[in-house]
């Protein structure tokens, strides 16, 4: 669904990746992890066609550069999110499905939307929401045109316990139903349940790509800090 | 596009800073007629303080804005919408706001008060400067990254339209005065949209006989139809040049 091919990017001098070359399909769910200033943000910028990278990224069969139609098919969710502040939250949605009137009213996903609670909200101002509220509200417009690919950068940085749950029980649902999910997020415990595919970069190479299932084969371990930790000693003993 | 201007417009309308904009120039606009006997005098006074104020406001209000509308803009691009759709929607969206908000506070005092062609020119020339110094606000917040450097480099678009080009011309009519340069000037004018809107509307006004032989040769260009209108043209050309500069820009930046 998504295929990345000899992707470079620079700023500046600062090489951020280095020749990745990945293949997603439908029904995974990619943990993307590494340290900070790995590349992860740029990696998924890039697949939005926000940064000019070199290299060629293909999603849903064609090839992005340039176009923006593409991105009907994917929702995405900000690390950071910052919106005008005197809009209200409900000016944003019908704002956002405005943009997309391609799709019919019935063909909206509510379940983030009604699950946590953002009817209750509509009328305030977007600046006057706490940094959780605004990580609801963009978790829940990037679910809400059920687009087949999910781009999600850190969704749990800034939500409670049980808005957590909720994310990932609806991310599980979303992935049973065959869309391909791409996470990052630093909180590796969070990942456990959620992903069956493993992307590690560091220093903008791309290390390994995996699915769960052989990484639990290879380490002889269950969680997924424990099999990072080490795969991670493991190719350190080589070098 | 539309959708989204219209968006930014009530945005933008609901914001404390437009709406004291658009207020303090209705203020200043009635107080000059009623503390100036004259309607001539009174409209000089207005036109310094609107060739002072409007690029100010506009240029440093547009910038922060940019700045303030990034992750958004960010958010609206990993939608199915090009680059110049949202970027052409920002620029529309502060344009038309600012522009309702200049023609209704400077307008209505302007054209109640004093119902004649010069009123009817500065309003055109304070809209052009609104045009104007938007584009080179969203210019300077394209160019730079960081918020500070963009800020600065407003300001300083700021300060050379209004202050220092005035210097240079200054020191250039001081140091030539025994040449006849006052054609050369007329042209040079045109390099800057402030100096070029204060010239066309001094010229309208009874002032432009205190002006000497460069008066006289300016008063015969800007008086000619084809004057008023070249300057204009000259004035949409200078809000169209930074648009198309940020667009081409914009195009290939990195977000």
């Amino acid at each position: 669904m998504i295929r990345i091919e000899d992707l470079n990017k620079a700023f500046g001098k600062h090489q951020v990746l280095r020749g990745i070359n990945l293949t997603f399909e439908e029904g995974q769910s990619v943990a993307l992890i590494g340290p900070n200033g790995s590349g992860k943000t740029t990696l998924i910028k890039a697949l939005l066609g926000l940064v000019v990278v070199k290299g060629k990224i293909w999603v849903g069969g064609s090839l992005i550069q340039g176009e923006s139609e593409y991105r009907r098919k994917i929702g995405y969710m900000p690390q950071m999110s910052r919106f005008p502040d005197n809009m209200t939250v409900k000016q944003l949605f019908s704002m956002m499905k405005d943009l997309r009137k391609d799709l019919k009213p019935g063909d909206l996903d509510y379940d983030l939307y009604d699950a946590f609670e953002i009817d209750q909200m509509a009328s305030k101002r977007l600046s006057i929401l706490s940094g959780g509220m605004k990580q609801k509200v963009s978790a829940a417009l990037a679910f809400l045109f059920d687009p087949p690919i999910l781009i999600l950068d850190e969704p749990t940085a800034g939500l409670d316990p049980v808005s957590n749950e909720v994310l990932k029980d609806k991310l599980k649902k979303e992935v049973s139903k065959g869309k391909l999910v791409l996470i990052t997020s630093h909180i590796l415990s969070d990942l456990d349940e959620i992903t069956t595919h493993v992307a590690y970069l560091m220093d903008g190479e791309l290390r390994f790509f995996k699915s769960l299932d052989q990484l639990k084969n290879e380490t002889a371990e269950s969680r997924l800090n424990r099999i990072i930790a080490q795969v991670l000693n493991q190719e350190n003993a080589y070098v | 596009m539309f959708n989204l201007s219209k968006f930014v417009i009530q945005d933008l309308l609901r914001n404390w800073i437009v709406l004291l904009y658009m207020g303090f120039l209705m203020l200043a606009g009635f107080g000059f007629f009623m503390l100036e006997g004259q309607v001539d005098k009174a409209m000089l006074g207005i036109l310094n303080l609107v060739l002072l104020l409007v690029p100010m406001v506009t240029i440093i209000f547009s910038t922060i804005y940019y700045y303030n509308m990034y992750e958004f803009i960010v958010l609206l691009l990993a939608q199915p919408l090009k680059r110049r759709t949202v970027l052409g929607s920002i620029y529309l969206g502060l344009s038309v706001s600012f522009g309702l908000a200049l023609l209704i506070g400077l307008g209505l005092p302007l054209l109640l008060l004093n119902p004649s062609l010069v009123s009817v020119i500065l309003l055109l020339v304070s809209l052009m400067l609104t045009l104007v110094f938007i584009a080179l606000a969203l210019l300077a917040g394209i160019w730079a990254r960081d918020k500070a450097r963009g800020m600065g480099i407003s300001l300083l678009f700021w300060v050379y339209f209004v202050l220092i080009f005035d210097g240079i011309i200054l020191m250039l009519m001081y140091n030539f005065s025994d040449y006849p340069i006052e054609r050369s000037v007329l042209f040079i004018t045109f390099l800057n949209p402030v100096d070029l809107g204060r010239i066309l509307v001094l010229m309208q006004t009874e002032a432009a006989a205190l002006m000497g032989y460069s008066g006289a040769i300016f008063n015969k260009f800007f008086n000619d139809w084809w004057g008023i209108w070249g300057s204009l043209l000259v004035l949409c050309l200078w809000a169209l040049a930074p648009v198309a500069v940020s667009f081409r820009m914009f195009r290939h930046k990195d977000l």
